[in-house]
């Protein structure tokens, strides 16, 4: 679970995760010119590459090589630990 | 000094020829034999006196490992302008193209990225600059 919160801790990664659900199964040059152009996240195509092991290692970053080419793509399962150790109920008041 | 010549590496001129010609629409300028190789420069019909492209041959044994690095990132070393991208992006898969990038709309510029079958990734970009 460490390295899922670890993960979704830095705002480039959850940069990353949005622009994969907004089209799933990019390219590292893709994603690199998505979080340059809509983000204005200037980081390196390496230091991306780094933020995708991380996404990756937890397990919201699925890699694929179809042929030649690598594709990122979305996986949110990992998150549904989240909300089962967190059940997302509101907040009843004891008063009412 | 202006740029008159960019070149880009394929593996088969033969094949190149015929994608840049036949699917892409640009026009041969020159094809001169050069020993085992030849000499092929292409323009476009929108430029025919613009810079020309020459279809390189990849043999030095540097060019392949770097266009493989390149095409598994997904990196395009070469890119065109075109004016309406959708429609282009249409045409060329409705041939059979490969996009490894569908038009992405980076605010200034909307651009796609398609395979040119000769182990290049190639750009093409709609600019809204002028």
């Amino acid at each position: 679970m460490d390295e899922l919160y670890r993960a979704i801790a830095d705002p480039t990664r959850r940069a990353i995760l949005d622009e994969l659900v907004d089209r799933d199964g990019q390219s590292l040059f893709e994603l690199c010119g998505r979080l340059t152009m809509k983000h204005g996240i200037g980081s390196s195509r390496q230091a991306i590459s780094q933020h995708l092991e991380v996404l990756e290692s937890a397990g919201l970053v699925i890699v694929e090589r179809e042929g030649r080419y690598k594709f990122h793509w979305f996986n949110g399962e990992p998150l549904s630990a989240i909300s089962e150790r967190w059940p997302a109920h509101a907040h009843r008041s004891a008063e009412s | 000094m202006r740029i008159n010549l960019s070149s880009i590496p394929v593996d088969d001129q033969e094949r190149a020829l015929q994608f840049y010609t036949e699917t892409l629409g640009f026009k041969k300028k020159h094809d001169i034999p050069m020993g085992k190789h030849r000499w092929i420069t292409l323009v476009s019909p929108e430029d025919p006196d613009g810079p020309e492209l020459c279809l390189e041959p990849d043999e030095h044994p540097a060019v392949k490992p770097f266009k493989t690095a390149l095409v598994e990132d997904g990196i395009p070393f070469t890119s065109f302008a075109v004016k309406d991208i959708a429609a282009e992006h249409k045409r060329l898969e409705s041939l059979g193209v490969r996009f490894t990038q569908p038009p992405v709309d980076y605010g200034p510029v909307t651009a796609a990225v398609f395979d040119d079958t000769c182990g290049n990734l190639i750009q093409i970009a709609e600019g809204r600059m002028g």
